[in-house]
């Protein structure tokens, strides 16, 4: 082994904990990666390859009823694929141990074969007899969600009639990835299951034998969505069809789409930020570390390498470190992404996960952290090899410094002479202090990132579940009743208020923009379902004019005042203009929100209902159930409180975790600037404070010297941190906003709180460690010595 | 003479230096007096260091007892050595060691603010000559005028010894006599007992007392009957 080399070796040792702490920063930047992108990636390719497998539909339709001779024509629609159509209904279910009912969709399966598309993947059993109309198969979450196994039965109100219902089988199926509920925002197995029997049994118990109530296309590559869809319409329409729309529309597709996109943007959100902060750090550790090297540079020169060699030794140097942190950093984030991505996919219900392991990931992330390394070192190497081996020999003459403080101050001893050399050191190190402390800030930046999630979804709970939408329960009906049924809802036992509302599917335009939204309009006055504004107050809604989602708003460019075309979708196909009248603050959907009587008049009918908003005396409640789960009207219930725990738990799981991981990995960052930081400012005044050792001073006093400074630019770094932290969250908000979800940035004092008491902790610590150094500084040398 | 300010009985101190153990000091007995100017020379390794580091509480010896008038430095521990060089020893540097960041004037005044009875940092820089450049910072001084900080800064604090380590070495000799210089106006006016380490043989006519290094052990004393002034000295 060349001498030089053994040197490195040596070097490594010596300096083993601050190559360690160094390893982590860039550890942590390429982990972010890793985890990020990794499980953005297996999660979008384990969809995709499902999606494939069990051949999920492009385009979906339902209708009232309609004869299967129809079929042919559909399958004859140029680009159509493939066509499938099944009977999809409402039931409210009745489950052991819970006295809601809760809320199912009843599919229909073909008595031979398996269906053309939406395929299920069955985790146990098999599927119904066709001779048997009590043989189901339900999805997982809801098996899971109340135990049952193959043989379990329940009970469930098909069409009205109350039917005892047997597990053959228990499925998973690429349409309810994310199977969410009526009503709900999250899946909740408790509240919501999917139910496949066979055909004839559906179709008895609804009366649509040779008919079918939904249809599903698969289109030839490169056929045009929106022309089969209006073809598909057209056939629809006068069996009373409801507009088809694509993937884009459909919920599980939706919800999992927005999932896996704010995957994807954290993933260039996070990572980035991450990766930038600690090649800086790692720049910036380096090159004092570098610098530190001078007289041993200026002695490898004087003995005849050259400069070429002694940049090669130092790159080597810095080589092996930041390789040790791309290993580090690729374990844990292999293992993180995994990890994640399993959660994720636990969450999701898919049948199988690819894990993908992107080897360009690795390359970017090694990439990035070697060139951040490699330029650091050579900044700080670039000062020393250009010296004459003779000057770098030399100590240095001593740095020049400036006066701080007014003489008079100085004469008047207020301020002593360590606090002084504190003072200077950083006042006439500019860049340096500057950079430190920025580093540091930094540090507290990605803390706050990581840690904002949690006040800005309490923000979104506090304004959905308590300022918006405060129903106790939302009761739906198959069809829409006519609006006095709320009177009848009221009269149920434990009903203290009952708001009906009326739901209408459109699609809203403006220009060449268009979505296919819900309009919900609700009486004047409504207490129960609210608009809020952006202030956060309810709005009263003019007597014509739509609210429309503030997100909807910026989607379609329009402002208040302005006016949107709207397709009407239900019964009667029209397209009117109307007003922009309000902006709602929503952040889950994008909707539109009308005065009751100006949407009845708007559709031509009395006013109608689709459903009721209750509130509840909650010590009636299960009498409540009891008489809901009698009315054959009632398509499903909606609970707030378990839509609300469900949208907790999930947030608790995806959302916490995440944070979680993103706050360790931030940690770790965070530590290793403030220790190296620490520790360089030992090694480079090591001498200086040998020397107040040897003068007198004790331990404690030079620990403070030193430490002061440290204590001083972390403290500095705080504030400009924070800012720094919001102005990251804000863009990672603005990156995160989809049309299924979106926050109000709100970063709570605990956050930056938290996220300043890490960095501090972890300055702590670093203190800790180094006054071990500071304890044993080798007071005989310095006399021996020269700088 | 006076009572002695330092007295060493059978003092020893051995390194362990890998695997073999290094003899530093084999046994020294010394007996040095108020007010004294001694000077140790010997070669590298001959042990006038090791003496020096102890004498200053900056090292332990290994067996043996070293007193500063009553007080077994031998018995101290970290803390008690810290606190006695606090109050009773100044030294001085090969490499001066001043703090960068602050003016000649703030270096003296980093020792007379932990000092019990200091002088004021201008009577310091006076004694040694510096008062016009008090303001400077180390990086606007000469050699010799930083060393004469170093010395100003050893003294402010009224130590009872002046323990200094090649104080010359890093100079030229013009500079290095007035350095000497300095430190014998010292020993005049405040009658600290003062030793110096130096490889400079011509310094040795300036001391009371000689003391010449080998091996560990001092291998002969010479009293000088007669001091040169230092404004003879040259090298």
């Amino acid at each position: 082994m060349r001498a030089l080399d053994i040197k490195l070796l040596r070097d490594l040792v010596r300096l083993w904990a601050q190559a360690l702490a160094i390893a982590l920063v860039v550890g942590g930047g390429v982990a972010t990666l890793l985890l990020a992108v990794g499980s953005y990636r297996s999660l979008d390719e384990t969809r995709t390859a499902y999606y494939e497998r069990y051949r999920f539909a492009d385009v979906f339709a339902t209708v009232r009823r309609a004869p299967k001779a129809l079929l042919g024509r559909i399958a004859e629609i140029p680009g159509v694929a493939a066509v499938d159509a099944r009977i999809a209904q409402f039931a409210l279910l009745e489950t052991p141990g819970l006295t809601a009912p809760a809320t199912g969709v009843v599919i229909s399966l073909p008595e031979i074969g398996e269906p053309k598309l939406n395929r299920l993947y069955m985790r146990a059993g098999r599927t119904p007899d066709p001779s048997r109309d009590d043989e189901v198969v339900v999805n997982e979450t809801f098996a899971e969600a109340h135990r049952f196994t193959l043989g379990s039965s329940f009970a469930a109100t098909l069409n009205g009639r109350r039917r005892d219902l047997t597990i053959v089988g228990i499925a998973l199926s690429p349409e309810y990835i994310y199977a969410v509920g009526p009503g709900d925002i999250m899946p909740d197995g408790h509240r919501f299951g999917v139910i496949w029997m066979s055909e004839r049994a559906v179709a008895s118990a609804y009366d649509l034998e040779d008919a079918f109530s939904s249809v599903s296309l698969k289109l030839l590559p490169g056929t045009s969505e929106r022309e089969v869809m209006m073809r598909l319409d057209s056939l629809l329409d006068r069996y009373g069809g409801h507009a088809a729309y694509g993937r884009k529309d459909q919920t599980s597709h939706a919800w999992l789409d927005h999932e896996l996109d704010m995957l994807n943007n954290m993933s260039r959100t996070l990572p980035p930020i991450f990766l930038l902060v600690s090649a800086f750090l790692v720049n910036l550790t380096l090159s004092r570390l570098v610098s530190l090297e001078r007289e041993q540079i200026g002695l490898v020169k004087a003995l005849g390498y050259h400069n070429a060699g002694i940049v090669l030794h130092y790159l080597k140097f810095v080589g092996v470190i930041t390789a040790a942190g791309i290993v580090i950093g690729s374990v844990i984030g292999t293992w993180l992404g995994s990890y994640v991505t399993g959660i994720f996919a636990d969450f999701f219900r898919f049948p199988f996960l690819l894990f993908t392991k992107s080897s360009d990931l690795y390359v970017a992330a090694a990439g990035l952290s070697a060139f951040a390394a490699a330029i650091g070192a050579l900044r700080g190497l670039r000062e020393v090899v250009n010296l004459a081996p003779a000057v770098a020999m030399q100590p240095p003459a001593p740095p020049v410094f400036r006066r701080t403080l007014p003489l008079s101050l100085s004469a008047a001893g207020l301020v002593s002479q360590p606090m002084r050399m504190m003072l200077r050191n950083v006042a006439n190190h500019p860049v340096r202090s500057f950079l430190t402390a920025f580093g540091m800030s930094l540090a507290t930046a990605i803390l706050i990132v990581s840690l904002f999630t949690k006040g800005t979804m309490e923000q979104l709970v506090d304004v959905t579940y308590f300022l918006a939408d405060r129903q106790d329960a939302t009761v739906s009906f198959f069809e829409k009743r006519p609006r006095e049924v709320a009177f009848q809802i009221a009269r149920l036992p434990g009903v203290l208020n009952a708001e009906p509302y009326r739901e209408v599917q459109v699609r809203i335009r403006n220009g060449h923009v268009e979505r296919r939204i819900m309009i919900r309009a609700r009486p004047r006055g409504a207490e129960l379902n609210r608009i809020i504004d952006a202030d956060l107050r309810p709005v009263v809604l003019p007597e014509s004019g739509l609210a429309i989602s503030d997100m909807l708003a910026k989607i379609l460019k329009v402002r208040v005042g302005d006016t949107v075309e709207v397709d009407l979708l239900d019964s009667e196909r029209r397209t009117v203009s109307l007003p922009v009248a309000a902006l709602v603050e929503d952040y889950l959907g994008m909707r539109g929100m009308m005065d009751e009587e100006a949407l009845a008049r708007l559709l031509r009918e009395a006013p109608m209902a689709n459903g009721v908003s209750v509130s509840l005396d909650k010590t009636r409640q299960d009498e409540f159930y009891a008489a809901v789960k009698a009315m054959p009207v009632v398509s499903s219930l909606a609970l707030q409180t378990a839509s609300l725990a469900t949208f907790r738990d999930a947030v608790a799981l995806l959302v916490t975790t995440m944070s979680s991981i993103y706050t360790g990995l931030a940690a770790v960052i965070a530590f290793g600037v403030v220790y190296n930081n620490a520790r360089v400012s030992l090694s480079e005044r090591a001498r200086e404070l040998a020397s107040l050792r040897v003068l007198g001073f004790t331990r404690g006093e030079v620990l403070g010297i030193l430490l002061f400074e440290l204590a001083l630019l972390t403290l500095i770094a705080q504030p400009p941190g924070w800012a720094l932290g919001y102005a990251l969250a804000w863009i990672m908000k603005t990156n995160l906003a989809g049309e299924l979800m979106r926050v109000r940035l709100v970063v709570e004092p605990a956050t930056y709180v938290f996220a300043s008491a890490i960095v501090i902790t972890a300055a702590v610590l670093s203190a800790l460690i180094v006054r071990r150094r500071v304890n044993q500084l080798d007071l005989v040398a310095v006399l021996k010595t020269r700088d | 003479m006076s009572d002695p300010v330092f007295t060493a009985k059978d003092l020893t101190k051995t390194y362990v230096s890998g695997e073999s153990q290094v003899h530093a000091l084999r046994g020294v007995n010394l007996e040095i007096s108020a007010g004294e100017v001694v000077v140790l020379l010997g070669p590298s390794g001959s042990g006038k260091s090791t003496l020096l580091n102890i004498m200053g509480g900056l090292d332990h010896a290994s067996s043996g007892e070293l007193f500063f008038k009553d007080l077994r430095l031998t018995g101290l521990d970290d803390r008690g050595l810290t606190s006695y060089r606090r109050r009773h020893v100044g030294f001085v540097f090969q490499f001066y060691n001043l703090i960068p960041s602050l003016t000649a004037y703030e270096n003296v005044a980093l020792v007379t603010e932990i000092a019990d009875d200091p002088m004021r940092p201008e009577e310091a820089l006076a004694l040694v000559g510096l008062e016009p450049r008090m303001h400077h910072f180390p990086a606007q001084l000469s050699g010799g005028e930083q060393q004469r900080v170093a010395i100003a800064r050893a003294i402010a604090k009224r130590p009872e010894v002046l323990l200094c380590d090649e104080p010359t070495g890093a100079l030229d000799s013009r500079t290095g006599v007035r350095v000497i210089d300095a430190l014998m106006k010292v020993n005049a006016e405040l009658g600290t007992t003062t030793v110096i380490i130096t490889h400079n043989a011509i310094i040795q006519e300036v001391a009371h007392r000689v003391l010449f290094f080998s091996d560990g052990q001092i291998s002969k004393a010479i009293t000088n009957e007669a001091r040169r002034a230092v404004a003879e000295l040259q090298w």
